[in-house]
C-alpha cells in the first residue's frame, strides 16, 4: 500500500514537472523544474531496488548536469521573450505528434499485458540474486564482465570534457596569453625571495 | 499492487513529454537540451524498470553507460551554445543554418 502510495506520489510529481520543464517561461525556472523530476525519477527508482543508480542520477544529474545548466542560462544574456514566439504557432502540431505517440506507447504497453509477446528471460550470470545489496553487484559485474564499457565510457567522458575546454577556450584579445611567465617562475630561488631577520624584543622589522 | 506496466506508462509519457518540449520550444537550444535530458531519463527509469522486475542487473549497467553519455551530451552541447552566443548573441536556432563556412 505504502508502496502504491510513493509510487504514484514520485510518478505524478516527476510527469508535473516535466510538463513544467517545458512550459516554464524562464529556462532558469525550467532547469529547477528539471532538477525536481530528476529527484523524484531518483525516488522511482530507489522504489524497484537500484538504489545505486538512484544515487547516481542525484550526483550526476542535479549535482554536475543541471548546475552546468544553470551556470550557461544565467551567464548568457539572452532575451527569453523573443526564444518564446513560436510557442503558441507549434502548439497544435507538437501536440498532434505527442498525442499519437503516446497513444502508440500505451497500446504497445497493452498489448504487452495481455501476455502474448514474451520477454527474453534473465541473463543468468547477471540475475540479481538478492543476497548482496544492490551496489555490491553492480560492483562486482562493473569491475569484472563490463570492465572494457566501464573504461570505454570514462574515455567517453574525458572526450567530451577535452572537446568542451577546446570548444570554449578563447585567445585573449591582446595577444597576451596569460599574467603568468613560467620561466621566472621556475628561475626563482629561496635566496633571493627571503631574508632571515632576528628582531629585538618589542622593536619591529624594516622591510 | 505497482507492476511494471505501471513504470513503462509514466517512463512513455515522460518520454512524449520530452519530444513535445522539443516541438514546442523549437527556438531555444537551452530548452531543448533540457527536453533531451527528459527523453534519456526516461529512457533510464525503463531500463532500471526492467532490470528490477526481471532480475537482470545488465539494464542497470547499461543505465550508467546511458547517464555517461547524457553528461558528455550536456557538456558538449552547452559548449556548442556559449560559442554560438559569442559569435552571434542570440541562441535563436533558427538562424544556424548561417553556419556555414
Amino acid at each position: 500500500m505504502i508502496q502504491a502510495i510513493a509510487f504514484y506520489l514520485f510518478a505524478g510529481l516527476m510527469i508535473a514537472s516535466a510538463v513544467m520543464v517545458i512550459m516554464a517561461r524562464n529556462p532558469v525556472h525550467s532547469v529547477l523544474w528539471l532538477i525536481l523530476a530528476f529527484f523524484n525519477a531518483a525516488g522511482l527508482m530507489v522504489l524497484v531496488g537500484a538504489e545505486f543508480i538512484a544515487m547516481l542520477l542525484v550526483i550526476v544529474y542535479v549535482g554536475a548536469v543541471a548546475v552546468l545548466f544553470l551556470f550557461v542560462v544565467m551567464m548568457l544574456d539572452i532575451d527569453f521573450a523573443e526564444l518564446r514566439a513560436g510557442f503558441i504557432k507549434n502548439f497544435p502540431l507538437g501536440m498532434l505528434i505527442a498525442l499519437i505517440l503516446f497513444v502508440e506507447l500505451f497500446v504497445g504497453i497493452v498489448a504487452w499485458n495481455q501476455g502474448h509477446i514474451t520477454l527474453g528471460t534473465a541473463d543468468a550470470a547477471a540475475a540479481a540474486t538478492g543476497a548482496e545489496s544492490n551496489i555490491a553487484a553492480i560492483g562486482a559485474l562493473l569491475y569484472g564482465r563490463y570492465l572494457a564499457i566501464f573504461e570505454l565510457a570514462g574515455l567517453v567522458l574525458l572526450v567530451a570534457m577535452i572537446g568542451a575546454i577546446v570548444l570554449t577556450h578563447r585567445k585573449r584579445p591582446d595577444g597576451a596569453r596569460s599574467h603568468q611567465n613560467i620561466t621566472r617562475q621556475v628561475m626563482r630561488r629561496p635566496e633571493d625571495a627571503t631574508v632571515m631577520k632576528q628582531p629585538e624584543v618589542g622593536k619591529g622589522v624594516d622591510l | 499492487m505497482i507492476g511494471i506496466e505501471h513504470y513503462v506508462t509514466v517512463s512513455a509519457a515522460l518520454f512524449v513529454l520530452g519530444v513535445l518540449g522539443i516541438f514546442l520550444n523549437r527556438k531555444n537550444v537551452i530548452v531543448i537540451l533540457m527536453a533531451i535530458e527528459l527523453i534519456l531519463l526516461s529512457v533510464n527509469i525503463n531500463l532500471v524498470a526492467f532490470s528490477a522486475f526481471m532480475g537482470d542487473l545488465i539494464g542497470q549497467i547499461f543505465a550508467m553507460m546511458v547517464l555517461t553519455v547524457a553528461a558528455a551530451e550536456a557538456a558538449i552541447g552547452l559548449a556548442i551554445l556559449v560559442i554560438y552566443f559569442r559569435s552571434r548573441g542570440t541562441i535563436a536556432v533558427d538562424d544556424a543554418h548561417q553556419m556555414k563556412g
